[in-house]
């Protein structure tokens, strides 16, 4: 029995819900869990084989083979095929010598397509063994990959650090913060651990009613009332309660949350506290996605100075009898790890599939007891709310969504970066603000949200009209609408967790079609196909990707038709464009048969 | 009134359907009181002979011929429906779908346990009278186009009877939960 395997197990007190990390921390000694690795884990934690691997073979940054020395995760998200992704795909693969999805001979390269790591506004982005390479170019690809052969190490190769906090000693790292416009909530000035004099003075309900009160909806997209989740959860019998933060922001071009844990990491730990004392949790625990692995230190650091300063641990801010803790949980690459029932199993060392619902979250969450999912924003809302009261919160935004948001904007847009904005502005007013360049469409929420023209952009971003996580991706004139779509389309197949069929099936078959539009093949029959199947996946899955994972698709086709039309075959009801010279080649040279002319 | 036409066929399927279109017992009669039958192996006529009103198609199309008789059903049947399992999504036979066409044969004529010793010359069939396998199998809406669909492996016999009865007398079909379960 290996001790290093051995040592890893036991520092996660033998526990099978840390099997993520159990896993990272292999990863991280050999850069590969082994069949031998998966045998010993099974034993160590008296659980089955086949229970370890299928955590392990569920999450994009873990692997049974070895990979390569230098693994570069070369970000397709939309945006970086804006800024010339492919040029760059083409340069990593020649200077290689190998293709992507594979390792090199030599065992030094293995490259991988990988969905958005939360650097659209400064693509192409790549991970390199753990480190974010923002901006490249074709020219730093091979300096990257000459340097590698001569033996550099990943953080030699970086040659600049972003601005802010990025580049503290803890951080280091090239990726920049593009805080393009602070807004009064959530990066207004705030010194760590005001909130907490006021909290002392105050019972959890009298928390939960001035949350209620400000009428703060979830940030991360869905807008469920986060007072009343709160109180939900307190309702629970189970005196046993989680708080979960989610920071795994893996929808295609939102990266709000990047920035908040780079520049005011205290400010969401103070929520987090805040949110913990209203619920009566026993422990808060961040969520993190492996691409913000570089934020690990900074991180931490932070918890512990929050430790000493007495605001984690026993009798937090000085209130008698409130023991809490907050500990960091990596993701490792899975979109679906966003849905908050999933992200729970995640957390306790599953497969991140999603949860039937109810029992909700807030009655039978993490390790089956009363939890709270959180968004980041949210969070960090939760304290200025705090600090000021509800009625100052609501004094901001619309009506019915109250305070600010964090958008991402990204694409063509002169300004990319995040932007904080009181709900209730237009989208034209948005693309101003981000110096949009000749915008042809925006896709709301990423591509789960809607993708609207110009008839639409008079909308207001709020839930009464337009309702957003804050990811808004800007498409210029000159780009073809449905290209973005089948990148969002493929990001759906990648990301499916497999769970329901028609999300494993329908996502291909949806996307072959439009490829068959796409490659001037299409009639009108497609199109209505499209639409009446695309419409199916609402109600036939479980989830929220499942659910709206042809929401590309369909908002496409509502919106921009003429585009679709425009590529299909005229005068013509009915073709499979089905190509039997083509479908018998492999076999014809198989048996060495040539006669079709 | 002349009485509706029916053709059937079978591509790459393995008559189970058809099987399960007899298996509508003494109903036969009545079948036969109700329609004709054209093309079909069921009364072995081979070629098309007029204009069919409706097409049972069992299987999907894992060779030329099967593309050629496909598109010979499309042309000569107004209602074109694709029956069981293989038909509407390539079945049995489309786990080859993943394996190269290479292998498949190797495995068939070269290295199999019944015909390794059997093949000395390693032959693999290349009679250009044989059809020629296509580079997957496909089910038959990715050929032409497809009426209806009626699932099931094989479809009940009394699934089929109850959609041959609506498409012949245009009443709405009877499809009661017991004729398409599957578990």
């Amino acid at each position: 029995m290996s001790s290093q395997v051995q040592s890893i197990v036991d520092k996660f007190g033998n526990d099978a819900t840390r099997l993520m990390d159990i896993f990272i921390d292999i990863s991280k000694d050999k850069g590969h869990v082994g069949e031998e690795d998966i045998a010993e884990i099974a034993d160590q934690l008296n659980i089955s084989r086949v229970d370890v691997e299928q955590t392990l073979s569920f999450y994009h940054f873990f692997s049974k083979e070895p990979r390569g020395k230098y693994n570069i995760y070369l970000n397709n998200s939309v945006v970086a095929e804006f800024m010339g992704r492919e040029e760059v795909a083409d340069a990593v693969e020649k200077a290689t010598g190998t293709q992507f999805g594979s390792v090199s001979e030599d065992g030094l390269f293995g490259l991988y397509d990988t969905s958005c790591i939360g650097m659209n506004d400064q693509e192409p982005a790549a991970i390199i063994n753990g480190v974010v390479f923002p901006k490249i170019t074709t020219y730093r690809v091979r300096e990257l990959i000459k340097s590698f052969r001569a033996g550099k190490t990943v953080t030699e190769m970086v040659n600049s650090f972003g601005g802010g906090q990025n580049q503290s000693a803890l951080i280091k790292s090239m990726v920049t913060n593009n805080l393009n416009r602070r807004g009064a909530v959530i990066f207004s000035d705030h010194t760590a651990g005001d909130s907490f004099i006021k909290l002392g003075s105050m019972k959890p309900k009298e928390v939960i009613e001035e949350v209620k009160n400000s009428n703060i909806r979830g940030r991360g997209g869905a807008g469920f009332p986060t007072g009343l989740k709160w109180e939900f959860c307190t309702r629970a019998g189970n005196k046993e309660r989680y708080l979960l933060c989610n920071a795994d922001e893996g929808e295609p071009g939102t990266f709000k949350d990047r920035v908040i844990l780079t520049e005011i990491p205290h400010l969401l730990f103070e929520g987090m506290v805040i949110a913990g004392y209203a619920i009566g949790a026993k422990e808060g625990i961040l969520y993190l996605r492996l691409e913000y692995e570089y934020l690990q230190n900074h991180l931490e650091t932070i918890l512990d100075d929050f430790r000493k300063k007495g605001w984690l641990g026993k009798n937090v801010a000085g209130i008698d009898g409130f023991n809490y803790d907050i500990r960091i949980q990596f993701g490792a690459g899975a979109y679906v790890c966003g849905e908050e029932t999933a992200l729970i199993e995640s957390c306790e060392g599953k497969r991140g599939e999603p949860r039937n619902r109810p029992p909700f979250p807030v009655s039978v969450g993490y390790l089956d007891k009363p939890t709270v999912v959180n968004n980041v924003e949210t969070l960090c809302s939760v304290v200025k709310i705090i600090q000021n009261g509800g009625e100052w919160y609501k004094s901001m935004g619309t009506k019915e969504t109250s305070g600010t948001k964090l958008l991402s904007i990204s694409g063509d847009v002169r300004y990319p970066g995040v932007f904080e904005i009181e709900w209730g502005m237009t989208i034209r007013e948005m693309l101003e603000m981000a110096g949009a360049i000749d915008p042809k469409a925006v896709q709301v929420g990423g591509p789960s949200g809607r993708l609207i023209g110009e008839n639409e952009f008079d909308r207001t971003i709020c839930y009464e009209d337009l309702p957003t996580g804050g990811a808004m991706i800007i498409i210029g004139q000159n780009r073809s609408i449905l290209d973005v779509i089948k990148n969002f389309t493929e990001f759906f197949i990648e990301e499916s967790c497999g769970s329901c069929a028609p999300c494993r099936y329908l996502t291909v078959i949806l996307r072959n079609r439009l490829q068959k539009i796409i490659d001037g093949k299409g009639v009108a029959k497609d199109l209505e196909y499209l639409a009446h199947w695309g419409k199916q996946m609402k109600m036939a899955n479980r989830c929220g990707l499942g659910q709206t994972a042809a929401n590309p698709i369909l908002s496409g086709l509502e919106n921009f038709i003429q585009d679709f039309e425009a590529k299909i075959e005229k005068g013509k009801d009915f073709d499979t464009k089905f190509d039997l010279d083509k479908a018998i080649q492999e076999s014809s040279r198989a048996v060495g048969r040539f006669p079709q002319a | 009134m002349s009485k509706p036409i029916v053709a059937t066929t079978s591509l790459a399927g393995c008559f189970g359907c058809h099987m399960s279109l007899l298996d509508i017992d003494d109903r036969i009669l009545e079948l036969v009181e109700l329609v004709d039958f054209n093309k079909s192996p069921i009364d072995d006529i081979k070629e098309f002979t007029q204009m069919c009103d409706i097409g049972l198609i069992e299987g999907g199309c894992c060779n030329s011929e099967n593309i050629h008789v496909l598109k010979d059903f499309r042309k000569n049947c107004k209602i074109l429906v694709s029956l069981g399992e293989c038909a509407i999504m390539g079945g049995l036979p489309a786990m080859r779908n993943n394996i190269p066409i290479k292998e498949c044969l190797e495995e068939a004529y070269l290295n199999g346990p019944s015909t390794k010793d059997a093949n000395p010359e390693g032959i693999l069939p290349n009679d250009e009278e044989l059809p020629i396998i296509l580079d997957k199998v496909y089910p038959c809406h990715e050929i032409v186009k497809i009426d209806y669909y009626l699932p099931g492996c094989p479809p009940t016999a009394d699934l089929i009877w109850n959609a041959l009865v609506a498409l012949v007398t245009g009443d709405e079909m009877k499809l009661p939960y017991e004729v398409i379960k599957f578990d």
